[in-house]
């Protein structure tokens, strides 16, 4: 309800009258609140390497990260370009198996039981200690980046979906039996409706792995040239004590896990706003 | 057919109708879960055309396993389900305790549901899903989803939905428990009506004397773990039935009658 429309209404007690301040507070303070502490921590930083003299291949300053983040923009997004190429052809191969499992999973308890252990141990295992692994037996490097990237993204979303799949109302499930219901449709019109807002939960999740995956992977992989991501990118800075294009670089690597996450949020809302509690607007 | 051809083809009430054409024997049924939990023995019951039929038991006396065993949801350990004439997917509508609604789907969608597992498209459906929303009092509501609706609403589209398919039979699972009393006792009357106008047959599981007293023709009232009939008492009282008989002398010798038969049903358990 809007807020503007209670306030005209003349009958409001004292009560009421606090609880509507404390709440245009709260939604003042959501986005007030993370701004003035992303200022303050830009003040203090700069402060901190003006006041003690800080040279930059220690550390730079903002307004120093700032200016590298323009010169080199060019550079930095070719870069970034390679690494969203990873992440998102990862995220697909993650959805397309983490699903094409899930289902799999659901409909055969003995792949479930056979197979679900090996999901967890690869889970499980550090990406940073298989990496180096993948890319002694895979020839193409960016088959191996996808590789590494999968590993890490797939998880979520196969446990989400396995869960979500087998989450039908018992009920729901035994109208359809009467009904006549074969596994197909049972499939398709009740445990793939059910399982949706699980795999999205799985999907959200899987965003930022893909990404951490990747840029993992390439840290791991460590070749240069042309054609090299962001991570490399943060590498070769590192070499050449070049410190305020590590942090441009940083900067942008977490600007794009924000952007997927903000992504998908939106995908989910839309795809759930009509009937998921999670996404539909609270009317009080 | 449609609901409404189907009414006429029914014209007369099923009570004055002594012609009592038998929908399905169960036939000394038993059920034993496990090893050794024997949820029922030697069920005998003769659900006949057109019968309004409450099981009416304490709790854990196996009512619900005889309508899953109805339904085709589990077989009878021993004894049988003997269906009187042709009898497929369609012939049987439930209604559970829960509304049993799927969230994603709007309320015509879940009223189609049961059309479009035959294949059926909602556009050639449309007039008989309508119908039947319009029959539970629902018109205006179909392109609703069901977390926009009360509890007494969500229930109605659960009605329509079982009554959209023409079943032979409805077979319903404590369906007003859940709700309040202003909203059960519309929700009988308006089911009672409904029953009149479609002449289906109906078996209503419940736990209460008041609510099986004022729905059914016959109670059958089963005791307690090894679940069996113990009693069926015929409510020899014409419908429609109103809210007068609900304050009748008659009503209250026949809720009298049948909470005896419950209380000996559970002695006889115990």
């Amino acid at each position: 309800m809007n807020i503007s429309a209670q306030a005209t209404h003349t009958n409001i007690d004292d009560d009421e009258r606090k609880r509507m301040f404390r709440r245009r507070l709260d939604a003042i303070g959501t986005w007030c609140l993370p701004l003035l502490v992303l200022v303050f921590t830009l003040w203090f930083w700069d402060r901190l390497v003006v006041w003690n003299e800080i040279p930059h291949y220690i550390l730079p300053g903002p307004g120093r990260v700032w200016s590298t983040l323009v010169a080199d923009w060019w550079l930095l997004l070719d870069a970034l370009k390679i690494t969203m190429q990873i992440t998102l052809l990862a995220l697909l191969v993650a959805v397309v198996g983490g699903v094409g499992l899930a289902v799999l999973f659901s409909q055969s308890r003995i792949f479930e039981m056979s197979l679900f252990p090996y999901a967890v141990v690869l889970q499980v295992t550090p990406i940073i200690s298989i990496a180096p692994l993948i890319f002694i037996y895979v020839d193409s490097r960016l088959a191996g980046l996808l590789i590494c990237a999968w590993i890490v993204a797939f998880f979520p979303i196969l446990s989400n979906t396995t869960l979500g799949l087998n989450s039908t109302d018992h009920n729901l499930r035994d109208l359809f039996r009467i009904y006549g219901a074969s596994r197909w449709q049972q499939l398709v019109h009740l445990q793939i409706p059910t399982s949706l807002p699980y795999f999205l939960g799985g999907l959200r999740i899987a965003g930022g792995l893909a990404l951490i995956g990747a840029v993992v992977a390439e840290y791991v992989a460590g070749t240069g040239g042309i054609g090299s991501g962001l991570a490399f990118t943060i590498l070769e800075a590192g070499y050449r004590l070049n410190i305020p294009r590590m942090f441009a670089a940083l900067l942008i690597i977490a600007v794009a896990g924000v952007l997927i996450f903000l992504f998908l949020s939106l995908i989910s809302h839309l795809l759930l706003r009509k009937w998921h509690e999670s996404a539909v607007k609270k009317e009080q | 057919m449609s609901p409404s051809d189907m009414a006429s083809a029914h014209d007369a009430s099923p009570v004055s109708d002594q012609s009592q054409e038998i929908l399905l024997r169960v036939d000394s049924v038993g059920k034993v879960f496990g090893e050794d939990v024997i949820a029922l023995e030697n069920m005998q019951l003769t659900v006949n055309v057109g019968d309004f039929l409450s099981l009416l038991g304490p709790s854990g006396c196996g009512k619900s396993t005889v309508l899953r065993m109805i339904a085709g949801l589990m077989e009878p350990t021993s004894g049988k389900i003997n269906w009187q004439g042709e009898h497929g997917s369609g012939s049987i509508g439930v209604v559970f305790q829960e509304p049993t609604l799927m969230p994603w789907a709007t309320v015509e969608k879940n009223v189609w549901m049961p059309f479009r597992l035959q294949g059926k498209s909602l556009r050639a459906m449309r007039d008989q899903i309508y119908n039947a929303l319009n029959l539970v009092g629902l018109d205006g509501f179909a392109r609703s989803y069901p977390r926009e609706l009360s509890g007494g609403m969500k229930m109605r589209v659960a009605i329509a939905r079982a009554l959209a398919t023409n079943p032979r039979v409805i077979l319903m699972d404590e369906p007003f428990a859940a709700l309040d009393e202003i909203t059960r006792f519309k929700l009988n009357d308006d089911l009672l009506a409904l029953k009149e106008k479609f002449g289906c047959t109906i078996i209503f599981v419940t736990h209460s004397v008041v609510e099986s007293v004022f729905m059914s023709d016959r109670i059958a009232v089963m005791t307690a773990r090894p679940g069996r009939v113990l009693d069926v008492i015929s409510v020899d009282q014409p419908y429609p039935r109103s809210g007068l008989f609900r304050t009748s002398a008659e009503y209250a010798a026949y809720c009298r009658t049948t909470s005896d038969a419950l209380q000996r049903s559970i002695v006889t358990a115990g």
